[in-house]
């Protein structure tokens, strides 16, 4: 168990380096040159050497990737051009508003889709199977930037019961722990727990399924198990994979999240992002996506030890 | 089971044509028929892709010039059936020319993809040894990534298009379905038919093609299917993000952006765009579990 | 393509081991790394076919007998060159396979190979004429010719190929599958032909039919069998010499009749003591092979039998038993039955298995 553990952290780390070569060379892939977004338009030639040189730009690719890494290990991912600010800085401030919304999310997710699982698994091919498993195609087909229109149209538009944007009154850029803040949450957490809330159930639907039709279950109701008892063994049949499906999707919604703020003007990274985007600021483009992608990888990491340990049936 | 086949009957005649069996792919679509869900998916799917096609001859209105006296209608507006969009154009005809950009740039990239993350994946799967885990530790470098982060970081660092959509969709749909590709190969592989292939001196090019091909692709297929969906979801994505098409040409997730400011004027035609993604992303769900059901009959 | 046909006629002689060497196997070795630490390197091995050395007559069958595990299918691979061997060389007719005389594509015309899994040994895409033209077709046969011939073949191993040419695998019973594949191992005209559990999986009316098409194939097409089965009576049957083999070692080898009724091996006498025997008033007592296998990961030293052997002694265990020869054309790896090892003992040593059957 220890091995497998230290062998999949040994694992991850060439998939770190290459997550670190993807960051790099996206602003590489920017098409013209990276200096000139950076540059004053009446900027004398010295002074784009001077720049030039700061920036590291004159040296070879490999050579600049190697400094950018040494860099960014030391916590130094550049300085966004748009605000001035350390990348490392706005990218830590947004990251907290998104970890919530989507550890909400996923939490909503998560006692959905497990609920509609169970039903549709325990109940297979009936009319409650039909409708829970309609609500988990809708979760994973329905566009979930959309759902937020239409859920800001019913709820803030024609009811006005609760705020449509923005992460809490008057413009609060810190997500916290209050009634007014929570109203804020509600609706994008809503609409981002679809997605988990579709994947789960169809997972979980189908793990149950299985494992009714499983033999040991007869069994255990042949030898006159309660109801009860066969439910538990289910559960704890259903729950190490359940459970990891659920820490994946909370790495996706991190990831994915920015479709979803953009709609709400939440201020996480997906908001972060679509700015570095628009404004062009490939510092902090390139910053957000390693975070945010470090983030997943070792989510998964965890996910995946974990799991291996819950679960007795996956070796080493 | 009484084998009955040693019969010593009349001499048998090497020459009478055989008995042909139904072929795989024709009982796939015998039941795939028989599924209701799936063909109204698929019904639904050729009914929006006829839309788009036709789109000249269909669409009432020219899609790209309105008047401002006429803009955000309600729905049922005369003349303007769906209503009117906030610079006046008359919503139904962009919808309908809308199908073109939504579907080129939803199913492209996984038609891409397909072609691409197969060959990579089969590569993989059959080769195996070394050659499998330089390929697939790539393949985990882009798994690192949420496919929208890495969809919205690629196209936003090569900058807005359709263009650069398309390539970064590509990109984003080639690790999974290679991932699938190289998990059905690897599995084949090891199969006697395939060492009873190599025992009679095939090729391995040969093998692939007559022995591994027939039986990975419809699994990678259903696959594929699936992801579109994904890719419909994602494309119209980066339009609503304003990476994808640009304006003024119609497109439902640029359409469902542009269309955002006006959810407290006509909330209902601010919403239509994504009532197309919403059903076209749907029916392909749907089609592509019936596909699935359809394929798993037998091994 | 060379014609077809010379080498037939010579090669379809009934011998009964004492002909020449068709295909002549030498210190073949296979061992298989097993992965695992924190950085998954080959930490262990397993033993699976360790310096086999083997002669395949022409026209005989070669029958290979063993506990599963043993590396019986492990050898037939090697010797069909499916898996690469760690060592070890092939040569067959006089040729080294894999040599410019003798390539590989070459070599697996004239080798082929029976395996124990109708269905998985068939590609369900294809229909049954497709599956054995296929071969033919590898090696430039072209389409329509190789047709009329798997039909022909067909026709031969008793389906009628205007019912069954047609046809997919899945809609085949067992039997009718195992026919196929016999019909496209025939499909490239081979001289040898590998049968690994061909018949095992096939219910015991179905395998007799099987086995009888078998020899009449064999006389018929003048073929050379390696049959490798883990049932001894359709090794008897079916065989002209017989080869044992114990964790990857061969431990007899010798003329199927003398092996079956004087095995000189402790562990061929034990096998053979188990046998369930046909007649009621000779029962199998007591198991006279305690335990299972060792496990070839670490397979014990000196003679791999050592640990299980009603007979041993302390040289055993250190050092390893060279294959001899015990009489003409039967060969051991015993020191108790070898007289160079200097531990020569009397036939006391190895349990008779008449007396234990008894």
């Amino acid at each position: 168990m220890l091995s497998y553990a230290l062998r999949r952290i040994i694992y991850t780390a060439p998939v770190l380096l290459g997550v670190a070569v993807v960051c790099f060379a996206l602003v590489h892939l920017a098409p013209g040159d990276p200096l000139i977004s950076i540059l004053p338009a009446d900027a004398s030639v010295e002074l784009e050497e001077r720049l030039r040189a700061l920036y590291g730009f004159d040296r070879s690719y490999v050579e600049q990737f190697f400094l950018w890494l040494g860099r960014a290990l030391q916590g130094d991912l550049g300085t966004s051009i748009a605000s001035g600010r350390p990348v490392t800085t706005e990218v830590f401030r947004a990251v907290g508003n998104t970890l919530t919304l989507a550890a909400v999310a996923t939490l909503i997710g998560f006692v959905l889709g497990c609920l509609f699982g169970f039903v549709a698994g325990y109940f297979a091919n009936s009319p409650a199977d039909k409708a829970a498993s309609a609500a988990a195609v809708f979760g994973v087909s329905v566009p979930h930037y959309w759902l937020g229109m239409v859920l800001v149209i019913i709820f803030s538009a024609q009811l006005g019961w609760l705020p449509a944007t923005g992460a809490g009154p008057g413009g609060s850029a810190q997500w916290r722990f209050d009634a007014e803040h929570l109203s804020y949450m509600i609706l994008p957490a809503l609409t981002m727990s679809v997605i988990p809330m579709g994947i789960i159930a169809r997972t979980v639907r189908a793990l149950v399924a299985d494992i009714l039709a499983q033999e040991f279950v007869i069994g255990l109701r042949a030898r006159g198990l309660s109801e009860f008892g066969v439910f538990l063994h289910v559960v704890k049949n259903t729950a190490p994979t359940a459970l990891a499906v659920m820490g994946v999707q909370l790495g996706y919604l991190l990831g994915g999240s920015i479709l979803i703020e953009t709609v709400f003007s939440w201020p996480g990274t997906g908001l972060l992002l679509n700015s570095a985007i628009f404004q062009r600021d490939l510092p902090l483009l390139q910053g957000t996506i390693l975070v945010l992608a470090l983030f997943f990888v070792i989510l998964n990491l965890v996910v995946d030890v974990l799991q291996t340990a819950l679960d007795p049936r996956i070796r080493r | 089971m009484v084998d009955a086949t040693q019969t010593a009957t009349a001499p048998l005649d090497p020459v009478a044509a055989p008995v042909r069996s139904e072929g795989y792919w024709r009982s796939v679509w015998r039941r795939l028929r028989r599924d209701k869900v799936a063909m109204t998916a698929g019904g639904v799917l050729l009914f929006i892709l006829s839309l788009a096609v036709f789109a000249p001859w269909i669409a009432p209105q020219d899609p790209l010039h309105g008047t401002m006296l006429m803009r955000l209608r309600p729905i049922g507006t005369e003349g303007h059936i769906l209503g009117t969009d906030e610079l006046g154009r008359d919503m139904l005809s962009r919808l309908i020319w809308g199908g073109r950009l939504s579907l080129l740039m939803g199913v492209t990239p996984v038609i891409f993809a397909f072609f691409i993350g197969s060959a990579i994946g089969i590569t993989a799967g059959y080769a195996g040894g070394i050659v499998n885990t330089l390929i697939m530790r790539t393949v985990d470098v882009f798994y690192a990534f949420p496919s929208v982060l890495l969809a919205v970081a690629l196209s936003g660092a090569l900058g807005a298009g359709l263009g650069n959509a398309l390539l970064s969709l590509t990109v984003v749909f080639i690790p999974p379905i290679a991932r699938v590709a190289e998990s059905v190969t690897t599995r084949l592989r090891s199969s006697d038919f395939i060492e009873a292939a190599r025992a009679s001196g095939a090729s391995a090019l040969t093998i692939v093609r007559v022995h591994v091909l027939g039986n990975v692709l419809g699994p990678i297929f259903v696959y594929a299917t699936s992801l579109i969906a994904v890719s419909m979801i994602l494309a119209s994505g980066l339009s609503f993000l304003g990476l994808g098409v640009r304006p003024p040409n119609p497109e439902w997730g640029l359409m469902l952006n542009t269309l955002r400011t006006a959810i407290y004027v006509q909330p209902w035609v601010a919403a239509l765009p994504g009532m197309m993604i919403f059903a076209v992303s749907i029916s392909f769900n749907l089609l592509s579990d019936g596909l699935r059901s359809a394929m798993e009959v037998r091994a | 393509m060379s014609p077809p046909d010379t080498s037939r006629a010579d090669s379809a002689r009934p011998l009964n081991g004492a002909g020449e060497a068709l295909l002549t196997v030498r210190g073949l070795k296979k061992y298989f790394p097993i992965r695992g630490g924190i950085l998954n390197r080959a930490v262990k091995r397993v033993h699976a076919v360790d310096d086999v050395d083997l002669e395949v007559m022409r026209g005989e069958t070669l029958g290979v007998v063993g506990e599963s595990g043993c590396g019986k299918s492990t050898t037939a691979r090697l010797l069909m060159e499916l898996i690469e061997p760690d060592e070890g060389e092939l040569i067959f007719d006089g040729c080294k396979v894999g040599s410019r005389e003798l390539p590989l594509k070459e070599y697996r015309r004239q080798v082929q190979m029976v395996f124990q899994d109708s269905y998985s040994s068939l590609n369900p895409r294809l229909t049954i004429e497709d599956s054995i033209a296929f071969g033919a077709q590898v090696h430039g046969t072209p389409k329509r010719e190789a047709l009329a011939r798997t039909h022909d073949l067909l026709a031969r191993v008793g389906l009628d190929p205007a019912r069954f040419a047609g046809r997919y695998p899945h809609e085949l019973s067992g039997g009718q599958r195992q026919r196929v594949n016999i019909a496209r191992a025939l499909a490239l005209r081979p001289r040898v032909i590998i049968l690994d559990e061909a018949v095992s999986a096939l219910d015991k009316s179905v395998e007799a039919q099987v086995l009888n098409l078998l020899t009449d194939l064999k006389a018929e097409f003048g073929l050379t069998y390696v049959f490798i089965s883990h049932d001894l009576n359709v090794v008897r049957f079916v065989s002209d010499r017989v080869l044992v083999m114990y964790l990857g070692k061969v431990v007899e080898l010798g003329e199927a009749e003398r092996v079956y009724t004087h095995p000189q091996h402790p562990y061929t006498a034990a096998l053979l003591s188990s046998m369930p025997s046909m007649d009621p008033d000779h029962r199998t007592e007591e198991p006279p092979l305690a335990g299972d296998p060792p496990n070839p990961i670490d397979p014990p030293t000196g003679c791999r039998f050592h640990t299980r052997c009603p007979s041993i002694r302390p040289f055993c265990a250190t050092r390893e038993p060279p294959l001899a020869d015990v009489e003409r054309d039967h060969a051991v790896a015993c020191h108790a039955r070898v007289p160079a090892s200097g531990y020569h003992d009397d036939a006391a040593a190895v349990p008779d298995p008449e007396k234990i059957t008894a």
